[in-house]
């Protein structure tokens, strides 16, 4: 079975109470609809019936005419005294009007009234929009192209390293891992390498994932997270430091250098 | 126009030969309806809506997105162009991948040879390399560019979990070809590494085994790292971008304005 909803539910109660109440205090809703059709006029004196007198008016001996007119050839002397104004009484006795009808001999009623709020729930606020073609698509296109551009023409220009055959036995001095990873044999000078190689940049990867998890600051504003920012900013520039000095100021030994004087020991 | 003679300029014949092939049936089945490629596309807000509606491309975006969205300050296209670093990637990696052995016999030689005597060897693997360069970087700033921009707020931290962990993902993928030259910055640097990695409290020795495929690096490291080089870490990585690229749709489309 369906669920009504419990203030429908009620809505529906308190209308059902008020109509009983209405047809308790005037009779006119109960009557029957024979009689209705019988006096026309007393019908749209009713409080139920909300259609102006005199449109019920002309609609009821405009149908009565008709009735009138199809019955003429059937019965002449009926029509004859109908002629003669009893016209409402005679067609009523001869055509009753449909059972079904409601107060006031309505055939429909407004059960309920449902506000679109109700059954649908819009939250989403209108947004500007473009279409995606061509506004993105050629905006990606174009950085995409630009970027081929620019790896095809340093390809050109730059080769990759290709030093000599790999030899285990001979050690070069300095001995240095991918750029990025520079800034952690950095820190190896400094910490032991279970501390550098594995708890810095295990704890580094597991707190960015729970950034968005730590910080519960809703807003998006720059101004409203100045500390999100500047801690974050204070890492890169941690990381970006140890990956600089890493690359540029380590020499053999992994001892420092300046590259102005003794050169680039770096290979990418 | 006809010419004297019935005879047809060059002219009248291409573009007879351009109708003809709009008009095939190979032609319209290829391009859906709306597709810029189609016979009498019109610029219409309709057509603007199947060119992506109707295409691979409503995989990745929407018929619509926000004004801002478009503005190049706002993403400087970080995101977009980390994914088109690893599809040039992957071009040229399968490209390099027809001329070389991962052996310590032969490694070193294939890319000696690829460079002086392939056609192309020496561009395409420099662009393979600074691509791949480039692709550590620019998944590193978009990271940074997420971060300034508070993206990763609600509704949206769990695609920052995993644009972290693709992040991770691309160090693997760098570090990993780093070794396949099999010349001396590539040995040298990846001992490092995976010295690093040994390390690891309690298992470091077997982490440093499994790395290395033996207790020191040589043709078994190779091979292992080839495979994670061009198959396994590349597979995760696509599944990965797939949940990314999803997420970014289904967790309310880019982020903004601030």
């Amino acid at each position: 079975m369906t669920e009504i909803p419990e203030h429908l539910r009620k809505r529906a109660e308190a209308a059902r109470a008020k109509a009983a109440e209405q047809a308790a205090e005037g009779d006119a809703p109960a009557e029957a609809p024979a009689a209705e059709a019988g006096e026309p006029a007393a019908a749209p004196s009713g409080e139920a019936s909300r259609i102006p007198a005199h449109l019920l008016e002309r609609s009821k001996s405009a149908k009565a005419r008709k009735e009138g007119a199809t019955a003429e050839p059937a019965a002449a002397a009926p029509a004859a005294a109908a002629a003669g104004g009893g016209v409402a009484t005679a067609v009523a006795s001869a055509a009753p009007p449909p059972t079904a009808t409601g107060p006031g001999g309505h055939t429909q009623r407004l059960l309920t009234v449902v506000k679109a709020g109700s059954i649908q729930d819009v939250k989403a606020t209108p947004v500007d929009k473009v279409h995606t073609w061509p506004h993105l698509i050629a905006v990606e296109f174009v950085a995409a192209l630009a970027v081929l551009a620019f790896t095809l023409i340093f390809s050109v220009f730059v080769n990759a390293p290709l030093l000599e055959l790999a030899n285990i036995n001979n050690t070069p001095n300095p001995s240095k891992a991918p750029w990025y990873f520079l800034g952690l044999q950095e820190l190896l000078t400094m910490f032991h390498p279970m501390v550098a190689g594995v708890t810095i940049p295990g704890m580094g990867i597991f707190l960015l994932i729970l950034a968005p998890y730590i910080d519960r600051n809703p807003s998006n504003k720059p101004e409203d997270r100045k500390f999100a920012v500047s801690l974050f900013t204070v890492q890169l520039m941690f990381w970006a430091v140890l990956v600089i000095i890493g690359s540029f100021f380590r020499g053999p030994g992994f001892n420092f250098v300046a590259p102005w004087t003794q050169g680039l020991f770096f290979e990418l | 126009m006809e010419r004297p003679g019935g005879k047809k300029s060059p002219g009248q014949r291409v573009s007879e030969i351009v109708d003809k092939t709009q008009g095939s049936q190979a032609w319209n089945s290829i391009f859906r309806p709306g597709s810029v490629f189609r016979k009498g596309y019109t610029d219409s807000p309709r057509n603007r809506s199947y060119v992506i509606m109707n295409s691979v491309l409503y995989h990745l975006h929407p018929v619509k997105v926000k004004r801002h969205a478009v503005k190049v300050s706002y993403t400087l296209c970080l995101g977009g162009l980390s994914f088109f670093l690893f599809i040039l990637l992957t071009i040229t990696g399968i490209f390099l991948m027809f001329f070389y052995r991962p052996t310590a016999a032969q490694a070193w030689n294939d890319i000696y040879t690829l460079q002086t005597s392939v056609t192309f060897g020496l561009l395409v693997r420099n662009m393979h390399r600074w691509a791949a360069h480039l692709m550590v970087l620019s998944v590193f700033l978009h990271m940074a560019r997420v971060f300034y921009h508070g993206a990763y707020k609600p509704p949206r931290e769990f695609n920052w979990v995993i644009g972290v962990i693709l992040l991770t993902l691309t160090l693997l993928l760098s570090f990993t070809g780093y070794l396949l030259p099999w010349d001396q910055l590539a040995l040298w640097a990846v001992t490092v590494g995976t010295n690093m990695m040994g390390y690891t409290p309690v298992f470091g020795d077997q982490v440093r085994f499994v790395l290395l495929g033996g207790k020191e690096i040589g043709t078994d490291t190779l091979l292992r790292w080839y495979v994670l080089h061009v198959l396994f870490v590349p597979f995760v990585t696509v599944i990965f971008l797939a949940i990314h690229f999803w997420r970014v749709r289904k967790d309310g489309g880019i982020s903004g304005p601030l």
